[in-house]
């Protein structure tokens, strides 16, 4: 806490200094005084107990006074959270987005990236899509939340103040692997930005970066570890078994399989693994990139 | 007082079989049942939150997959909400107390009130069926937030029907209880001559009333969204799942004062009892209640600070926030007062009550810290926001509920509890009970996000803090079980009044007889609490 890592970290730990240090000032009071009249009270030392009605004074001061703290609070919790909202139209501007179950940023000129890389003391300003269920984009050391909500695009900025790594969290629950959606926030010199940004050779395979960019790997692994959905390692050309409209039979992993796989999911679910938890990639993957996947499936030795 | 030397027959020995039980319209027997479906199923979801808190107990995979772990907090979360937080006071203590608090010897509607526990099985039977039917149960958490709800292949259509049931369960509790509380208070029963428990159920009951049916109508939205494909909430089916959201807390945020307002009432009847005089403030209490109840329904938009709501909604929905508290505040304040100059017996259901205003405490003041919107856009969907609900349901409501099922074991089952060991339970349970939910507000201050089956490295030691705080928790809580089956079977005589409460449930034998009075109840001249008057009777 109370580092300077992004331009609202102040505002928002002061609102938390202020809210906590009454909270506990209250909390400590109250309880202190009620554990005094138990013991103060208790029969053994006060057998004759004395009725006390009400008293409009103390009624009329402890609602007053209450009312007053919490609308103070509410106006530091305001305060801090006023500039949140104060969207520059001047920044670096970027597109997350959020899908079962990664991020991806997407720069101004095309380049993608699966952390986000950021120059210090420069505005960064995010446009949040998501690709399916609502996900929410959390940076704890920037103090910023924002959920990224299918059909809208909703917006949040920062500026980031301190050269780091910083942990990105997906903080709505969204299936299976919600908290395995991670990623960084990068804050780097101006000029290791401009050298990042600039350079837009990839040394991927065009078929993984289809897989990279439509999250397949978060659920297919490319190392034979079982995830959500069966590892792509090896298995080109292999004979699988999997479930056609309840009845088990055997296929090969040929061109047509792939094709069916990304377009109809559910048509041959693998033998083992769960219907439903696959979406159709029909008018998102084209059979061009498809062709990609299928090239670099056979490289999956 | 004097004690009849036959013992008039009492509502057990009045009927015998298990159909004179499932077919009773006695609000006793009715509340009995109640209570004994509510226990089950509180244990279990007891255990299912000791497995989430095992497997949390170390990062990776400790003893079951991610599938199993989101499936497990749903149904720990619809089990707690929906099947024991909702109905808990309101459907056992206040069906079995309230006719005879306020002098009636019935509910208003009695086979309405039997309707209302058969409908309670049947959404408990639909909760349970789905860990047995389909893909099994829902992993969607118990919001059913849309479109992930929508799209996962598991059991939500059944365990959001089960919810829809259990709605309709909850409405004619509530409208019972609001046409008893008119029609039925006993000659000279006067509105402020009615125990504050009545008055909390009263301002529950109207919320139960109008709240609940937007749930039920959301849920058959998102049914209908799945078996047909309607398009309300899921944009790639051109909804709004925001829409969903605000449907869903217009309902569930005023639902967490059906679940808080009437252990509150519990509270407000053992302090005075214990602190031997009457309750500070009873009408600050009882209008508190009514405005808690009131103001409680327009402050839902603060469970969606981060979801793109607008700025002004976001600013007013803060200061409705804020403004909540101050009725919950004054009633702190007063139960506080009323422990001044009296003679206190510190007996176990003072332990949890004293527990519960501390705890309440907490969670109460947590809640501002997340009302504020600077520190919620922080502290959002974080472990701060689990800890926060679970010191107010469970370190509130919950302990309440268990403090007034040792204060009124007495009264229902005619036998006194033993109090040492109550008190070593309680013990256990106040220290388990800190030591799970404390370690979870500074996870979440450090950014832990809920609804985590794993997280990183330094979120280790308070997660393992948690977990060996809810073995301990649960050993209080086994204790307490066994205590009271126990004293059940084999403790001591009681009489009608052993604790010398001043409500009408003290007049009447223990356990009471089938109409509730023996004789014509006398209705205190003052305020309900009067302790002089007591001695008097």
């Amino acid at each position: 806490m109370f580092s300077d890592a992004s331009n609202f970290v102040q505002g928002v730990d002061t609102s938390f200094a202020i809210i906590l240090g009454a909270s506990l000032f209250f909390l400590v009071g109250i309880t202190a005084v009620m554990v005094y009249f138990v013991v103060r009270y208790h029969k053994s030392r006060h057998p004759e107990a004395k009725d006390v009605h009400e008293s409009r004074r103390l009624e009329i001061t402890w609602t007053v006074i209450p009312t007053i703290l919490v609308l103070v609070m509410f106006y530091f919790g305001w305060t801090g959270y006023k500039p949140m909202r104060s969207i520059p139209d001047e920044g670096i501007k970027v597109k997350a987005y959020a899908q079962m179950w990664s991020w991806q940023f997407e720069y101004e000129n095309g380049k993608t990236s699966d952390s986000l890389v950021v120059p210090i003391d420069k505005a960064v300003v995010l446009d949040l899509i998501s690709r399916d269920v609502v996900h929410s984009l959390y940076i704890p050391a920037f103090r910023i939340k924002e959920d990224v909500v299918p059909g809208r695009t909703n917006k949040m900025w920062f500026i980031g103040q301190k050269e780091g790594d910083y942990d990105i969290f997906c903080a709505e629950y969204c299936g299976d692997r919600h908290s395995y959606m991670l990623s960084k926030v990068v804050v780097v010199p101006e000029d290791k930005y401009t050298t990042w940004f600039n350079n837009k050779t990839t040394t991927d395979h065009p078929g993984l970066a289809v897989l990279k960019k439509n999250a397949c790997l978060s659920c297919h692994s490319l190392d034979g570890t079982r995830i959500v959905g069966p590892s792509f390692k090896g298995i080109w050309g292999h004979e699988v078994e999997v479930i056609t409209n309840g009845e088990e039979r055997s296929v090969t992993v040929n061109e047509d399989y792939i094709l069916r796989s990304v377009y109809d999911p559910n048509a041959d679910v693998v033998k083992g693994f769960n219907q439903g938890q696959m979406i159709s990639y029909k008018n998102i993957i084209s059979e061009d990139e498809i062709k990609d996947i299928i090239e670099y499936l056979k490289t999956l030795k | 007082m004097s004690v009849a030397l036959t013992q008039p027959v009492n509502f057990y020995q009045a009927n015998k079989g298990l159909f004179s039980w499932i077919f009773s319209t006695d609000h006793k027997r009715i509340g009995l049942l109640y209570f004994y479906a509510i226990i089950s199923f509180f244990l279990v979801a007891m255990m299912l939150g000791f497995l989430m808190r095992l497997e949390l107990i170390s990062p990776g995979e400790t003893i079951m997959g991610a599938k199993t772990y989101n499936q497990i907090f749903t149904l720990h979360g619809v089990i707690m909400i929906f099947l024991f937080l909702i109905p808990s006071v309101p459907a056992f203590f206040g069906n079995f107390f309230l006719p005879i608090m306020i002098g009636t010897d019935d509910v208003a509607f009695p086979k309405v009130n039997l309707l209302s526990w058969w409908l309670y099985v049947l959404g408990g039977i639909f909760a349970l069926l789905t860990l047995v039917v389909g893909n099994g149960p829902a992993d969607t958490g118990w919001t059913f937030y849309a479109p992930y709800s929508v799209k996962t292949g598991t059991n939500v259509t059944l365990a959001v029907l089960a919810a829809f049931i259990l709605g309709f369960s909850s409405i004619l509790t509530g409208l019972n209880f609001i046409v008893t509380i008119h029609r039925l208070r006993a000659p000279k029963m006067g509105w402020f001559k009615m125990p504050l428990f009545a008055w909390a159920l009263y301002a529950t009951a109207w919320i139960q009333l109008l709240a609940t049916p937007i749930i039920g109508i959301t849920l058959l939205m998102i049914v209908a969204e799945r078996v047909f494909g309607l398009g309300l909430f899921d944009p790639a089916l051109g909804g709004d799942p925001i829409l969903y959201q605000h449907l869903f807390w217009i309902y569930s945020h005023p639902a967490v004062y059906i679940m808080v307002l009437p252990a509150m009432g519990l509270i407000s009847e053992m302090i005075p009892t214990f602190a031997k005089r009457t309750i500070f403030g009873y009408k600050a209490i009882a209008f508190s209640s009514l405005a808690i109840a009131f103001i409680g329904y327009f402050v839902w938009g603060h469970h969606m600070f981060t979801s793109g709501m607008s700025g002004p909604a976001r600013v007013i929905f803060s200061v409705l926030t804020f403004l909540v508290a101050v009725p919950s505040a004054i009633k702190v304040f007063n139960w506080v007062a009323t422990l001044y100059k009296g003679s206190i017996d510190v007996k176990t259901p003072l332990l949890f009550s004293l527990a519960f205003i501390f705890q309440f405490l907490v969670g109460g003041l947590t809640g501002l810290v997340i009302g504020a919107l600077a520190t919620d856009i922080h502290l959002h969907d974080t472990y701060f926001v689990v800890g926060h609900f679970h010191y107010v349901m469970f370190g509130g409501a919950g302990f309440a509920f268990f403090g007034a099922l040792h204060y009124w074991f007495p009264k229902i089952w005619g036998k006194m509890y033993h109090e040492k060991t109550a008190k070593v339970a309680f013990t256990f349970m106040f220290i388990g009970f800190n030591l799970l939910y404390f370690p979870m507000l500074v996870l979440g201050i450090m950014g832990m996000p809920r609804r985590y089956y794993d997280y990183l490295e330094e979120f280790t030691t308070l997660n393992v803090i948690s977990t060996v705080g809810s073995w301990i928790l649960i050993t209080g809580i086994i204790l307490m079980i066994i205590n009271l089956i126990q004293s059940k079977r084999t403790g001591g005589e009681t009489t009608r009044n052993p604790w010398g409460g001043t409500t009408l449930e003290w007049q009447t034998p223990s356990p009471p007889p089938l109409h509730n009075f023996d004789a014509v109840p006398v209705v205190p001249e003052g305020n309900p609490y009067d302790h002089k008057q007591n001695k008097s009777i």
